[in-house]
């Protein structure tokens, strides 16, 4: 079976975010793999050991996102793809994203493609149904349970807590929820071999694509902390008091209830 | 050109969900002046809720009834939803940010080649330009994001922008279409019910959560008795879903769900950051813990130090003698 995964790297949950002339501050933070996108490496993983076949990881990113692809290949993954936009491209959208996989899919014989269902960075979720549509293969976002039998995919679904249970063929692409499996740590030996992995690099050159097919369609022009918030009141005495002053002040003082 | 604004209702249960009235409302920010069309998916008697459409302020909606349609699938509401749009031509599409709607807009962007700003939490226009503001990092900061080149097409997190008034004077044309719909490849066998009855998470305007604090699946029964009074929902901290004391489901932060009630009861939850990412912009928290340093204080409106467990049947009854009152 020919199993890819869609990776992003992002900053770590512990960090915390700051804000400099508009953007980002990203000197000194640390980066993960996508928390959601470390389930897809994982049920890939597992998929493969259960199915037999490759696992190809794929990001779009810079040099540093090698860090991220190597820890991938170190759980477990056979091969890494790189494409790296940092010399062509200023900035880009989910738009962007979804068409340059596009390119890079378009020859590829595809089985089974995971994504996480949402990064926790711009949090848009779009780029795997996107890409899907583009590719003409059906998507199930949000799954919590994936079994393969043949061409036969039964597939768990969160629906905002409730299950749906669906059926589907091969080729598919699956988004990754909480809950579908226990991301492992890379083993040393795992980290070891990872080195010695295939990582190959690719630019949007040698996708055959211009700078202009990729041409975002939306641009962030801010971004902004929230106003901080101030430490408000711990109430104090009796808890029967505590109480009746909590209720009361949340209906007249800050009027929810 | 005057515009044509497109707003895809969702239904739930026999009803439409509120996010899809808040999305009218959303339309009317982009063009007061603009035409704004109502489109419903479902099988069956549709008509009834196309009137509700008219009432929170579209001008005139489109139903498509079908077999294929009672249940969402990609698929399935894709074609519709694709059909309406090559025949209206609409220079701008709106959808609530819900499972639904992140599932399926993806989808119909990719088929325009357009772009799509997903999960706005408010709209700005000035002059011409239209300014989506949403957050990133799970609300640890927010993007102001523009569209650059065709469609105004977004979708609007529930419980943000408020939906207009309800107006029953309000008229306006309500016309089923047929379509074909073919070629479903998912199907869809079983719904397993394990969402809490009542109110959503996503949605709701009160959110009692708990976190290891609150110490076993049986502890979190007095937030539901809590939630239950206040006509709230539950949530949890990953403490709490890790620990197998609730489901992922109602897990809220940084992985999980974003939440922004007007209320926000934290229940023994300490606070840490990827937490507070999920919920710091609720209009108002409330920090129950026994743990005076905990950093929950730190976001905290009003906080209790004490135990939950004495603290929780305290305000089931004082909440009690308020709705007798009211």
């Amino acid at each position: 079976m020919n199993i890819y995964v869609l990776l992003k790297k992002t900053f770590d949950t512990e960090e915390k975010i700051n804000v400099s002339n508009g953007k980002i501050e990203e000197d000194g933070a640390e980066f993960i793999i996508n928390p959601y996108d470390e389930y897809a490496v994982e049920e890939a993983i597992n998929q493969r050991d259960e199915h037999g076949g490759e696992v190809t990881v794929v990001t779009i990113g810079d040099e540093e996102s090698e860090k991220q692809l190597r820890t991938a290949l170190a759980m477990g993954a056979d091969k890494a793809v790189l494409i790296n936009t940092e010399d062509d491209l200023e900035d880009g959208d989910q738009f962007t994203t979804a068409k340059i996989l596009e390119a890079f899919f378009e020859e590829k014989d595809v089985d089974l493609l995971l994504a996480g269902n949402v990064a926790i960075d711009e949090a848009s979720g779009q780029v795997g149904p996107r890409l899907a549509e583009s590719l003409g293969i059906p998507y199930i976002t949000t799954i919590t349970s994936l079994k393969i039998d043949g061409d036969k995919v039964n597939i768990e679904k969160d629906v905002e807590g409730d299950v749906e249970i669906i059926e589907a063929s091969l080729p598919v692409l699956v988004t990754c929820q909480q809950g579908l499996n226990e991301p492992r740590y890379p083993s040393l030996p795992g980290i070891m071999k990872a080195k010695k992995k295939p990582l190959e690099e690719l630019e949007i050159d040698d996708l055959d694509l211009d700078e202009d097919e990729v041409a975002p369609k939306s641009k962030t022009i801010d971004i902004f902390l929230p106003p901080e918030k101030e430490a408000g009141r711990v109430l104090e005495g009796e808890m029967n008091d505590q109480v009746t002053e909590l209720v009361s002040l949340l209906k007249h003082e800050s009027k929810v209830l | 050109m005057s515009d044509k604004l497109l707003v895809i209702g969702e239904v739930k249960e026999g009803s439409l969900r509120n996010v899809s009235y808040e999305a009218i409302a959303a339309a009317k920010k982009i063009n007061e002046e603009g035409e704004i069309v109502g489109v419903i998916c479902g099988n069956g008697e549709l008509q009834a809720l196309g009137e509700e459409m008219i009432y929170y302020g579209a001008d005139r909606v489109i139903t498509i009834s079908h077999e294929q349609l009672k249940a969402y699938t990609s698929e399935g509401y894709g074609q519709a939803i694709l059909a309406i749009v090559n025949e209206e031509s609409p220079t701008s599409i709106v959808m609530g940010h819900t499972a639904i709607g992140k599932d399926l807009t993806p989808k119909i962007a990719s088929k325009l080649n357009t772009g799509l700003i997903s999960d706005a939490v408010d709209i700005e226009v000035d002059g011409d330009h239209v300014q989506f503001i949403r957050p990133i990092y799970s609300g640890k900061a927010f993007e102001k994001k523009i569209i650059t080149d065709g469609l105004t097409f977004f979708t609007i997190r529930p419980n943000n922008i408020p939906a207009l008034e309800r107006d029953e004077a309000r008229s306006g044309e309500i016309t089923p279409k047929d379509l074909e719909i073919t070629d479903i490849r998912t199907v869809i066998k079983d719904v397993v019910r394990k969402a809490s009855e009542g109110v959503d998470l996503s949605e709701a305007n009160i959110i009692i959560a708990g976190g290891r604090g609150v110490k076993s699946e049986d502890g979190f029964k007095p937030l539901y008795e809590l939630a239950e009074v206040l006509g709230g929902a539950v949530g949890a901290s990953r403490g709490a879903c890790d620990a197998e004391y609730c489901d992922y489901s109602l897990q809220i932060g940084q992985t999980g769900k974003v939440v922004t009630p007007d209320l926000y009861i934290a229940v023994g939850i300490s606070g840490a950051i990827q937490h507070l990412a999920g919920m710091s912009n609720s209009k108002v928290i409330v920090a129950i813990n026994k743990d005076p340093e905990a950093n929950i204080f730190n976001v905290a409106d009003y906080g209790i130090v004490g135990d939950l467990f004495e603290v929780i049947p305290l305000l089931i009854e004082e909440i009690k003698k308020l709705k007798v009152t009211v």
